[in-house]
């Protein structure tokens, strides 16, 4: 690296310019057609061209051996391979089936609120369940399980909770769903539309809102109209709501005197949920997922962290 | 008496839409019918003015440009159309918030998709194919279209077949499948109009001077050809009454997929592919001044070309009902098309060598080159997808959407561009184009534009399709279709951005042209387009 002498440093080979006037290589000939001006030179096909070209020629004659290929009379051939995007798809699923066999079934075997006893099987139950949700519950529940605030999906976060919040309600609500058609378990009830089938006057429902507002710990509510409607959700909507207004778990009443609210709790929303009433609806799983699967998403919702 | 006849059945079509208008069942069938009439209604008007004139004469010594300009300004048109419809759909997907209530039912991603889709393939690409087919041919023949004003009922036919197909998407009549949306009423008028379109193209082939036909030609002929043979097939249906737009197919099932997809393949086999790969056989030699390159090269993947393509379409039913066996005829036929697609792309570049340093200089050569550029690369990654293995990862993801693009935006419109200022100088007879800085800006901006949209997709589609197939250590799913989403949020944004770009450079490319007709002087005439004698 020292020696910088002239000998043996390498010189770069004095560059020669073409003369631009001058063409470098003879031009090619052409087929002696010309249309419209333009010419064709009779240039030969590039030999890379060629081979890759035929490489793919042998290499498609290969694949068609090895794999389905050549419709016959009663089915196609199948190639030595014995290969079938069925056949491969069935063989990935049953290997996780396998391992998976033993934990399904001790889910199957122990009791809904036992679960959580046993930490091997509470990990499984949780991350099977967080995929069953995934796949299945967050297009209205959202992938975090937060529902859609004041728009009728529940947050599952909280412990506020419809139809109950024990392994076992939960377990029931996943299976059979919320208003459905679909199975005679489904939980059932409905609120009357208290505007709507003349049940209260406007004046009436004004002041029940007003006492609701009042009664959830909001501030911004008449005192005159909330007093006043204290009579009216005494007689109309105790009886569901409760007298505290704590809600009911066994007719899926919403507590009422919290600040969670599943269609919105400001004047205008109570006023329509009053007016009109809600009518939520939610499909059962029993039919879509296999039992060791509701059970696994109860368990997951379970310890979203409201679980009772 | 042949303007009686004809005044005679336009009055007979119009009294008959209006009919037919009157007990429409569907809001759509109601409005194509109310169209028609007026299209049939205005071209009586425009007949009976015209009774007794003398017919025009049509000089078979004078090519027949008019045409050809009226294709140039439609393919310019519908060009800026498809391209912001694009934009807005990517901005919906981006923002869904613009997916707006009060246009519900209209102008929601759902109903805009086919109409970008087909406003950039068969309005934009359609004219352009219609315009330079009928320009090369003549040229390339020695001989002025043939038919009279067939030509012209085959551009306005065209016009007609795509507001039918556009209004039909806003208005929610579709038969639901792929790049062949428009239902019964707009595919019989697109067969009337396509079998004008070939005896146009073929009777001016038949009266050409010149010993042989020009390799832009044979493609040309083949896309009619064979779109004709396309459209027919996989639109065999029969239609429910003539008062309403709906119509049930004939095929069902998994053979529906097939020939749909037979169809939907070779649209961008014979339509995408070997029509605009008749646009460059014309037009690169021309601007480039040099000979084609290899003359066999032409005619082996000519004919290994269109005798592949057909047959690959299953590549886009891999894993679904469709039969193993299938599913490899398409992927072993795609694979085996890589190098007789690539045959057109050594054609249009080497016919550059020796003419090089032209791209230094001419934005049209640059641009030519870089739609060659992107058809080759579009061509290497199309068979890439179709092996079963990628197509695994790729399918259903935004990378196929990022492939389209670089097909369509890359190859389909830069060589569309470079026709376009090709021609428009010399239909005008101007001097030259009003300026060339003009289309180096096009030129950079939708080139920029390009390169966002598939780096864009090529990442978001590759992390799309990880995240779907990701699963834990007990084979669980690790993510919701939601997450895949959200995480695609910031290539959106990317992809949006590039198509604003490529939206920006057309209208540049409108505004040059049109200054290019109004204000550059006339080209002294000692070079007006004649017919060899």
């Amino acid at each position: 690296m020292a020696d910088k002498t002239p000998e043996n440093k390498v010189s770069p080979p004095e560059r020669q310019y073409p003369d631009p006037k001058v063409k470098l290589r003879q031009e090619p000939p052409t087929t002696g057609h010309s249309w419209d001006g333009i010419e064709e030179y009779d240039n030969p096909l590039p030999r890379w061209w060629l081979w890759i070209f035929y490489a793919t020629i042998i290499w498609s004659v290969i694949y068609m051996i090895l794999y389905p290929a050549w419709p016959m009379v009663n089915r196609a051939t199948s190639g030595l391979l014995n290969y079938s995007t069925r056949a491969e798809v069935a063989a990935e699923i049953s290997r996780f089936e396998e391992r998976n066999q033993v934990w399904f079934e001790r889910l199957l075997e122990t009791e809904l609120d036992e679960i959580s006893a046993d930490a091997e099987l509470q990990g499984f139950a949780v991350n099977a369940g967080a995929s069953v949700f995934l796949a299945h519950c967050s297009q209205c529940h959202g992938t975090g399980g937060a529902g859609v605030q004041a728009a009728g999906y529940p947050n599952l976060l909280n412990d506020e909770w419809l139809w109950g919040g024990t392994m076992d309600d939960i377990h029931q609500t996943v299976r059979y769903g919320i208003r459905n058609e679909d199975h005679p378990d489904a939980r059932w009830s409905q609120m009357p539309a208290f505007g709507a089938d003349g049940l209260l006057d406007e004046e009436e429902i004004d002041q029940v809102v007003h006492y609701v507002l009042r009664m959830s710990g909001q501030q911004d509510y008449d005192a005159d109209a909330a007093e006043a409607g204290a009579e009216i959700y005494e007689w109309n909507c105790a009886s569901c709501h409760g007298d505290d207004g704590g809600g009911d778990y066994f007719q899926g009443a919403p507590a009422l005197n919290t600040a969670v609210w599943l269609y919105g709790g400001d004047y205008d929303a109570l006023w329509e949920s009053v007016y009109n009433a809600r009518f939520g609806i939610m499909p059962g799983f029993a039919g879509r997922l296999r039992d060791a699967e509701t059970r696994a998403v109860a368990a997951y919702v379970h310890q979203l962290g409201g679980g009772q | 008496m042949w303007d009686f006849v004809k005044l005679l059945v336009l009055a007979a079509i119009a009294v008959f839409a209006a009919y037919v208008a009157s007990y429409a069942r569907d809001l759509a069938h109601l409005v194509h019918m109310i169209i028609i009439m007026l299209v049939a209604a205005g071209l009586f008007i425009w007949q009976i003015r015209r009774v007794g004139e003398p017919a025009p004469v049509h000089d078979p010594g004078q090519y027949m440009d008019g045409v050809i300009r009226a294709g140039v300004i439609a393919t310019a048109f519908w060009g800026v159309i498809g391209f912001l419809v694009g934009v807005v759909i990517a901005l919906q997907l981006t923002w869904p918030q613009l997916n707006f209530t009060w246009a519900e039912g209209y102008l929601n991603f759902g109903r805009l998709r086919p109409l970008h889709t087909s406003a950039v393939i068969f309005a934009f690409g359609g004219n352009a194919l219609i315009a330079s087919a009928f320009y090369v041919v003549q040229r390339t023949s020695a001989a002025r279209l043939w038919g009279g004003n067939l030509a012209w009922f085959v551009f306005w036919g065209y016009q007609l077949f795509i507001v039918l197909a556009a209004t039909g998407y806003v208005l929610g009549s579709t038969q639901g499948q792929e790049y062949a949306e428009p239902e019964w009423l707009a595919d019989l008028w697109l067969t009337i109009v396509w079998v004008a379109f070939l005896a146009v193209f073929m009777g001016t082939l038949i009266n050409r001077k010149e010993p042989h036909i020009y390799v832009a030609n044979w493609f040309y002929l083949s896309f009619i050809i064979t779109v004709a043979m396309l459209h027919i097939v996989n639109n065999v249906q029969m239609p429910v009454s003539i008062f309403g737009s709906t119509s049930v197919p004939a095929w069902a099932g998994v053979q529906s997929a097939m020939i749909q997809w037979w169809y939907g393949h070779n649209a961008v086999g014979f339509f995408l592919t070997a029509g605009f790969l008749g646009m460059m056989y014309y037009f690169i030699p021309k601007q480039a001044e040099r000979p084609v390159y290899s003359y066999k090269l032409s005619i082996i993947h000519f004919w290994a070309l269109i005798f592949l393509y057909i047959w690959a379409g299953p590549h886009h039913l891999h894993y679904t009902a469709l039969p193993d066996w299938a599913q490899t005829l398409g992927m072993t036929f795609s694979i085996m098309l890589w190098m007789p697609s690539w045959g057109g792309m050594i054609n249009g570049l080497m016919t550059l060598s020796g003419a090089w340093d032209k791209l230094r200089t001419d934005p049209i050569i640059r641009m030519m080159v870089v739609a060659v550029g992107f058809y080759g690369m579009a061509t290497f990654e199309g068979p890439m997808m179709s092996i079963r293995a990628v197509n695994s990862l790729s399918h259903y993801t935004d990378w196929t959407i990022g492939h389209v693009h670089s097909g369509a935006l890359g190859w389909n419109g830069m060589i569309t561009f470079g026709m376009l200022y090709y021609l428009v100088p010399r239909l005008w007879q101007r001097e030259g184009l009003y300026s060339l800085r003009l289309v180096s800006w096009h030129f950079w901006l939708a080139t920029i534009g390009i390169v966002l949209y598939a780096a864009s997709m090529w990442v978001t589609g590759i992390m799309e399709g990880l995240m779907w197939r990701q699963v834990d250590a007990q084979g669980f799913l690790v993510n919701s279709f939601a997450d895949t989403v959200a995480a695609k949020f910031p290539m959106y944004v990317v992809r949006s951005l590039g198509g604003v770009l490529f939206l920006l450079g057309s209208i540049i490319m409108c505004y040059n042209l049109w200054k290019t007709v109004t204000s550059v002087g006339q080209k002294k005439p000692a070079a007006a387009a004649v017919p060899a004698e």
